[in-house]
């Protein structure tokens, strides 16, 4: 079959990639063929450019269950038997051309992967990127993403317990929606997504298949289109039915949970359907199969065997039955009324194939279809961060003492600052009982049912340092996860990561990938918190532009004893406030790339800095004073800096606060400046415990080399002074609620 | 005492329900699925809330035609005790064991978040012990939780003291702004006119821990379950 251009740009295979192919299989691919490999041989399925990238990170640990990459989510030991699936992914390309759809298919995606491993999903968090609000396009595309984050996981009844959203013109055009997921399971019953033992048996169970979402893989995911193209696009955006999932969900947990013994795999079908669940189920059992694809229960009459092997419609998985099993797994899914029927049959050949009404209509050979051709470039630092870079900060005017309350109010109103309670109370964040530390503080905290153990879970990214520093911002980035977790007083352990960035054929964006690649490695390293599980999202741009770099961590941590977490609320007035971490004089240089100035000069400049040695020794500090009840509250110094920070505390606290500490040097920098690896902590009065709690904190402190500062202490009253700063808790309330 | 948690297809807080009666409260409660018909053996049944049959055509309106529900109706119309939790109380009302409707909350938006309940109406065994005026603080979970009825319903529902929960603030004022939803008169839930079944939006179940927020909610279970003892001991 003689192939032309627009057959190739249909599967996003170039020219080259197509004579590899037809080398390697030995001759021509069919229709079916090209396009089951054009889609396995997507960046989104087959990673071909971030691969050898992602080899550099830190991944194993004794209690890491999985290897990465190897499953659908990564699992880690929690102890009781129990392990904790964790995994986040993006849905930005079908949310840009169908927010509300986009998004919701974005949480019934990633909830899938978790219910794949066995595991019954525990919390939801969705990390969220969009151009600046005051454009009417940016706020139909959150709205409609809030919106669709919100439907879907509320129907399947799994609280949604954190996450971001963040706003900046690096996302016109090209919004990010990234959602995690976790799940709890018994080790013991953890599946794998493999087709072993020939002779068993592949269904496919929950929706019919249609022709929706057809190219989602090889097309949305895998290069930039242009947004005129979008309405046409449209229908490559997949419809989400939720209650379906909620069905397939509870039928698929307690065939793992329950009877795991009549099931050698269990997948899922995300993108590229059929396709890559069938070939990587097999990849992953050195197996083959033969597929009949009259048997695939369908929505539309007249689809061709391209399109069943393509399609991309939700809510549906494929079970790897035992032989002997195929009835009771029929009968079990019968049951929560779910569709489950035959489709396949593992072999022995390490080929898949096709065949329809009994006619062989495509063969592909599964090594062929799962190892891609990779590429490594040579990145190229962009022109543009030198100057960036060498701005001189320290040339700006100073804030105005008489100005600092107003700045702060101002501050706090930011759309990337004020309270996120107008997106979160549209989220279930409470069912299934175990939420204990609820949206709005540093992380979501969700007990461990069964166990005395909590887990705590955050996203953080800050696109802005990673624009001007990706090595830099991507280390600050798991700093800052790391930091969340660890002011509810959790242990962090283990983190999985979404990677959103441009074009990566354009070597300034390779350049961005590896820098940050090699920052997350680092920064892992140095906490201990192995990748276990992840995703790239590439071709992130719009207008020519590609996005700010924004790897989005998402950090696990566990608390031994969940009653026992901290909150980042003040504790009880009289409580003594210290700032952990680099002191209270900062100079200029620490608001690179900070909120403030931005905000209040207009410029996205100055170099990041990050110490991870200090930042690691902050965090234990906090572990060990928390461990011995020093501390009341703990919350992360990041965006918006100390003065954000504290007053944020004494709102989310109900307390008002008399600042003690004397300002020095520049005033900007002290207030608003984020230099990274900083703890706002309040100790419980000492009135509450033997001893003095201030005293024990700095010797501590001091034996671990951590400077601290006393900032305060909290009080009964509303009143709120820091420095040159003086208003009400209540005022510092009204202007961080109203923004958004 | 032993309570029927029934499952329609696409419940979601079975769980949570079977959680603070059976771990928290150490009562009797098993799960059944939709299809199942029979109660005997159970004191009390509970509708609980979720998105049964993804609230397609409209909260509850698929649910009341399942085979469980008229073992529910038969099970209310003996005067034995049945209580309906957000979708549940939906449900309760499409089937006509309570009156009214569920429209959409008057912000267009779901809503998820702690709310302030004050005790009123008469007699049923599911408040009898909570005095009147107590404030409960319990979370609501809903998109469709604006209680309508027409003028003489809501007459007869006030005149005859069916109201058991409206929404108040922290000192217990009914006012505008402790409504979460649009419900007419700042209703959260009320009861028949012989006061063996509730409807409610809020969610007790959810309310049984201080771990998650606070126990209010065990007032409700606590009692039905004082009540149950008093009669059966």
């Amino acid at each position: 079959m003689p192939v032309d251009q627009d057959a190739l740009d249909a599967v996003a295979l170039s020219r080259a990639e197509y004579d590899l192919l037809v080398e390697q299989l030995g001759r021509e691919p069919n229709e079916v063929e090209l396009g089951m490999f054009g889609s396995l041989w997507s960046e989104h399925c087959g990673y071909k450019n971030s691969k050898p990238l992602l080899r550099l990170f830190p991944t194993g640990g004794d209690h890491v269950l999985t290897k990465i990459g190897a499953e659908n989510a990564g699992a880690i030991d929690i102890g009781n038997g129990l392990c904790a699936v964790m995994k986040v992914e993006s849905h930005n390309h079908p949310s840009a051309i169908e927010p509300f759809q986009g998004a919701a298919t974005g949480v019934g995606g990633i909830v899938r992967d978790i219910f794949a491993m066995g595991a019954y999903p525990v919390a939801i968090l969705d990390s969220l990127r969009f151009g600046p609000p005051d454009d009417p396009q940016n706020r139909y595309l959150f709205h409609g993403v809030v919106g669709g984050v919100g439907s879907y996981g509320n129907c399947l009844g799994i609280p949604n317990v954190g996450g971001e959203v963040v706003f900046s013109s690096a996302y016109n055009g090209n919004p990010l929606v990234n959602a995690m997921c976790l799940g709890i399971a018994e080790t013991a019953r953890l599946q794998s997504a493999r087709a072993t033992g020939i002779g068993n048996v592949m269904l496919l169970v929950g929706a019919d298949t249609g022709r929706d979402g057809i190219h989602g893989a090889s097309g949305l995911a895998s290069r930039t289109d242009p947004e005129a193209r979008f309405e046409e696009m449209r229908p490559a955006v997949q419809v989400g039915n939720p209650f379906l999932e909620k069905l397939l969900m509870e039928a698929c947990f307690e065939l793992a949970s329950e009877h795991g013994d009549w099931i050698v795999g269990l997948q899922d079908l995300g993108a590229a359907g059929l396709t890559s669940s069938v070939v990587e189920c097999c990849a992953k059992g050195h197996s083959g199969a033969v597929l009949e694809l009259a048997n695939v229960p369908r929505r539309e009459h007249g689809m061709t065997p391209y399109e069943v092997m393509l399609s991309e419609s939700q809510e549906r998985m494929l079970v790897i039955a035992k032989a002997d099993h195929v009835g009771d797994v029929k009968a079990l899914f019968q049951h929560w009324e779910l569709h489950c029927e035959p489709i396949g049959t593992v072999t022995a050949g390490n080929e898949v194939v096709l065949m329809d009404g009994g006619v062989e209509v495509g063969r592909v050979p599964v090594e062929i279809a799962t190892e891609p051709p990779q590429y490594r470039r040579e990145g190229v630092r962009p022109a543009e961060l030198a100057e960036l870079n060498a701005f001189n900060l320290a040339g700006l005017p100073d804030l105005d003492p008489a100005q600092a309350t107003a700045t702060l109010l101002r501050m706090l109103a930011l759309p990337n600052i004020s309270s996120r309670r107008a997106v979160y109370r549209t989220y279930d964040h409470q069912v299934l009982n175990n939420t204990v530390v609820s949206p709005g503080g540093d992380a979501g905290v969700v007990r461990v049912m069964g166990a005395e153990k909590g887990i705590a879970l955050a996203t953080d990214c800050s696109g802005r340092l990673c624009y001007l520093d990706p090595y830099a911002g991507a280390a600050a980035a798991v700093a800052e996860a790391a930091r969340n977790v660890v002011c509810t007083g959790a242990v962090p352990v283990a983190v999985t990561d979404c990677l959103n960035f441009g074009n990566p054929e354009k070597l300034d964006v390779y350049y961005q990938l590896e820098q940050c690649v090699r920052g997350i490695a680092e920064a892992c390293s140095v906490f201990g918190t192995p990748v276990v599980s992840g995703n790239v999202s590439l071709y992130n741009e719009s207008a020519g532009r590609s996005i700010y770099p924004t790897p989005v961590i998402g950090m696990m941590g566990i608390l031994d004893d969940v009653s026992k977490h901290l909150v980042a609320g003040f504790g009880p007035a009289g409580s003594p406030v210290y700032l952990l971490g680099a002191g209270l004089e900062q100079p200029a240089e620490s608001l690179a790339g900070s909120e403030y100035l931005e905000a209040i000069h207009g410029k996205v400049a100055g170099l990041p800095k990050v110490d991870l040695q200090a930042e690691h020794r902050l965090q234990q500090l906090v572990l060990r004073a928390h461990g011995e009840g020093l501390l009341a509250s703990a919350h992360d110094c990041s965006d918006g800096g100390l003065a954000v920070t504290v007053a944020e505390s004494a709102i989310l606290g109900g307390r008002g606060f008399e600042g003690s500490a004397a300002l020095h040097g520049r005033l900007d920098a002290a207030l608003f400046g984020e230099a990274q690896g900083r703890i706002v902590v309040s100790l419980l009065p000492d009135a509450f415990r033997q001893g003095g709690g201030a005293a024990r904190l700095e010797d501590l402190a001091r034996e671990l080399g951590v400077p601290v500062t006393r900032l305060g202490v909290t009080s009964e009253g509303d009143a709120f002074t820091l420095g040159p700063i003086s208003t009400s808790v209540t005022a510092l309330g009204e202007a961080f609620e109203t923004a958004i | 005492m032993r309570f029927a948690i029934i499952r329609f297809p696409g419940t979601w807080s079975d769980r949570d329900c079977y959680h603070a009666l059976h771990t928290v409260l150490e009562q009797q409660a098993d799960i059944l699925w939709h299809r199942e018909t029979d109660l005997s053996g159970y004191d009390a049944v509970v509708l609980p809330g979720g998105f049964s049959y993804g609230d397609y055509l409209r909260c509850g309106a698929i649910a009341r035609f399942s085979p469980a529900m008229e073992a529910v109706m038969e099970f209310a119309a003996k005067g034995r005790p049945v209580i309906g939790i957000c979708n549940g109380f939906q449900v309760l009302c499409e089937s006509g064991l309570l009156p009214g409707a569920l429209m959409r909350n008057d912000s267009l938006q779901f809503r998820c978040e702690w709310v302030h309940l004050r005790r009123g109406g008469g007699a049923t065994p599911w408040a009898d012990s909570i005095p009147q005026g107590t404030v409960l603080r319990v979370p609501i979970s809903h998109g469709a939780g604006n209680y309508y009825a027409d003028a003489p319903t809501l007459t007869q529902l006030e005149a005859t003291n069916r109201v058991v929960f409206r929404y108040c603030d922290a000192a217990g004022n009914p006012t505008p702004a402790a409504n979460p939803n649009g419900s007419l008169n700042n209703i959260a839930g009320i009861i028949n006119a012989r006061g063996n079944v509730l409807g409610m939006m809020p969610h007790p179940e959810r309310a049984s821990e201080q771990l998650t927020g606070g126990a209010d909610g065990n007032r409700i279970w606590e009692s039905f379950i004082r009540q149950g003892l008093a009669v059966f001991s």
